[in-house]
């Protein structure tokens, strides 16, 4: 077999249905292998789009997402995602061509060290210089990239190394010295966690996109409702706890409610689980919940201890450690004062805006959505306040419903991870919530979203600025908009053009019927709505201040 | 303050400059780096001396390196019995009139002359870092002309 066949052999037996990619000079070998096989390639607009697919797809699915360019510039458009993925431990597979081996530092003509430029922003990497190792480096790139704490690895063939031709063998086991994941909890820091939780008076548990990675949803549940602990999330982990669950406090942090930051301020424990406890959570360190005592749950021992000082540090796989704790925690801790404390702040600082100025709110829309769907769909979004406002106002049941670049922060993530998701859940609906801004960062793909009939719904909250940097213009930098008033083109026309429909919303009346009438139409619709062009993120924590000191921007 | 760290990792090339990264990605200071293949020629050890201000800087550095697919393993001999050697070569101003006073200072500090002319000596030692510190101190009279250093090594009794 060719190294290209051998490429294509390997995914298929690491279950791989869909690669999202790219044709050019150095992936030819493959490209034409690919031209008669089972393996479906969904043809991108733009590399950078093929890997906020296999992002998209991977979020959604739970499976390792494979994205595929040629060399170079190929390879350099899908750094963007690449590095994303990194920062929110999404499992991915980067192929890329390379040229062949002996023009290697030459300088050739679409030449790019890619192992190196992309060594800080993967799990692992390779450049395959024998095909023979070709078989061995795929499975082992699935199988880093998929287990531990997930990432992207990324793959550099040489054009050589895929037209090389050479029998084919199978590695039937994966054995990687320097890489061996911890998976179950230390049975000592177990029982040293039940016992402070069963002594603890004021604990939270603090849950992150661990939670989702590692299916641990159910068993969360459960821990919140033996302990009778509040659960508030962070952005990756929205849906990992029922939004409409009586002990949900939603999201913390910078834009997150208020009753979170005065919950995990006033705690006595914080129970973290597959979180970071990222600056955007944390707010200034040294305010940052004084009074709490931390576990750690996490596969990822460079996590732990990193920004936050940790008492009982526990490693592994979520799932498996809240199994075990669950066991060993024998007397549930007595919250009903801190219930009802934490109930009084959700009563005194709700989530609001203020509308009935004639205004379409965006928030208002995202509501709408909600009531529409229940909740039954899969949300994208892209970065900014679009973003925020989709974390708020929209209530997430489901574990991998809520799909957004939470570490990286990459605009134009939403519309290309949408057909991710659509690709790998076909029967779910798919939206992205989008910014005039951000939406115009990857809208090439509306091709690549009319060719293969993938119907997502992207609605545009259009106020006509770049919003999250005017609103931080608006709070601290005098209202001097330098650059984020943003001219946009007609999107529904543009829509229309690449054969897509477009709806445009300018009432407030209109809203809800725009988005039954998205829903029902057969095709790719880009709604986009007329939103209040000066309304702002609420609450906010500024940047270095403590999470419970936040702008409610509300009188 | 100075750690020396031991590293076992996968001899591939790339591997140096995945750890080099890490460090100049994360803010950590290399003071000194040995690289060299080990009885198994598929691993090498590095000896790293890192500056870490803290005991938790310290342990992120070794997380940090743990979480590499192509590293081994990590020891950090802060707290470990170990022998460390370190080599270095000197030159310094000489004259004959200076040969017995020169050799007494490096026969204290097991150091020896590799090549010398008439005003050039090139002085070797190896040794750990208080035998290195003292006979630098004491060839400075003599006046120091170039000094290379290289990385420290280590082991384990």
């Amino acid at each position: 077999m060719t190294g290209a066949e051998i490429l294509l052999e390997c995914l298929k037996r690491e279950g791989v249905e869909y690669i999202f990619g790219y044709p050019g000079g150095q992936v030819l070998p493959i490209f034409d292998k690919l031209y008669d096989s089972t393996l479906k390639l969904i043809l991108t607009r733009h590399e950078q789009g093929a890997a906020h697919a296999a992002e998209g797809y991977a979020r959604a699915t739970g499976k390792v997402g494979v994205c595929l360019a040629t060399s170079g510039p190929g390879a350099t458009n899908l750094t963007t995602g690449i590095a994303d993925a990194y920062m929110d431990s999404i499992p991915m597979v980067a192929i890329t061509g390379q040229v062949k081996t002996f023009l290697i530092g030459n300088d050739a003509f679409q030449e790019a060290d890619v192992t190196g430029i992309t060594r800080p922003i993967t799990k692992h990497n390779y450049l395959v210089k024998d095909t023979k190792d070709l078989a061995r480096i795929i499975r082992e790139a699935f199988f880093i990239a998929s287990t531990g704490r997930p990432g992207p690895v990324l793959i550099d063939i040489p054009s050589d190394v895929q037209m090389q031709n050479i029998e084919f063998v199978w590695p039937e086991v994966v054995d990687i010295r320097g890489y061996k994941p911890t998976l179950f909890g230390h049975p000592g820091q177990i029982k040293k966690s039940a016992r402070l939780i069963s002594q603890s008076k004021k604990p939270i548990i603090y849950a992150g996109g661990g939670v989702i990675t590692s299916g641990a949803a159910q068993e969360l549940k459960v821990l919140a409702e033996k302990i009778n602990a509040p659960v508030t999330m962070t952005l990756m982990g929205l849906g990992c706890f029922p939004g409409t669950h009586p002990l949900c406090l939603g999201m913390l942090g910078m834009h997150g409610t208020a009753y979170a930051n005065h919950a995990t301020t006033e705690s006595d424990l914080i129970i973290a689980v597959g979180a970071r406890f990222d600056d955007r959570v944390t707010g200034r360190i040294d305010s940052f919940a004084p009074t709490a005592k931390v576990i750690h749950i996490d596969i990822d021992p460079t996590s732990i201890s990193k920004n936050i000082k940790v008492d009982i540090p526990i490693v592994g796989d979520a799932k498996n450690i809240l199994g075990q704790l669950i066991e060993e925690i024998k007397k549930s801790p007595d919250t009903s004062e801190w219930l009802k404390t934490v109930d009084s702040w959700k009563k005194k600082h709700p989530l609001k805006y203020k509308s009935g100025d004639g205004k379409i709110k965006p928030q208002y829309v995202i509501e709408q959505i909600y009531d529409v769907t229940k909740g039954d769909v899969i949300v994208t979004t892209e970065v900014g306040q679009n973003q925020m406002w989709a974390a708020q106002w929209f209530t997430y049941i489901y574990p991998r419903t809520f799909i957004s670049s939470g570490g990286l922060g990459t605009m134009g993530f939403g519309f290309p991870a949408a057909i991710g998701a659509k690709i790998g859940c076909p029967e779910k609906k798919v939206i992205d919530i989008a910014g005039d801004g951000s939406i115009q960062m990857n809208i090439q793909e509306l091709a690549t979203c009319v060719a293969n009939k993938i119907n997502v719904k992207v609605f545009i909250l259009n106020n006509g600025y770049l919003g999250m940097v005017r609103q931080w213009q608006e709070l601290f930098y005098k209202k001097r908009y330098s650059h984020t008033p943003i001219y946009s083109p007609d999107f529904v026309k543009l829509a229309e053009s690449y054969g897509a429909v477009g709806i445009r919303v300018n009432k407030k009346e209109q809203v809800r019927a725009a988005i039954i009438k998205a829903f029902d139409t057969d095709n790719v619709v880009f709604v986009d709505i007329a939103v209040d062009p000066e309304e702002n993120v609420w609450p906010m924590v500024p940047a270095g201040e403590a999470i419970n000191r936040m702008i409610e921007g509300l009188a | 303050m100075r750690h020396t760290i031991s590293v076992l990792v996968e001899n591939k090339f790339g591997v140096l400059a995945r750890i080099s990264g890490l460090f100049s990605a994360r803010g950590y200071n290399i003071a000194s780096l040995a690289v060299n293949e080990t009885l198994d020629p598929e691993i090498s050890a590095m000896t790293i001396v890192v500056e870490a201000k803290d005991e938790n800087i310290l342990e992120q550095i070794k997380k940090q390196l743990n979480r590499l697919i192509d590293v081994i393993t990590v020891t950090d001999f802060t707290k470990k019995e170990h022998v460390d050697r370190e080599l270095v070569l000197v030159k310094v101003n000489y004259s004959s009139k200076d040969k017995t006073r020169l050799e007494n200072i490096l026969n204290k500090y097991l150091a020896k002359t590799v090549y010398h002319k008439a005003d050039t000596a090139v002085i070797e030692v190896v040794g750990e870092q208080a035998q290195i510190k003292q006979l630098l101190e004491a060839l400075t009279k003599f006046g120091i002309k170039e000094l290379i250093r290289g990385g420290r090594i280590v082991m384990a009794y």
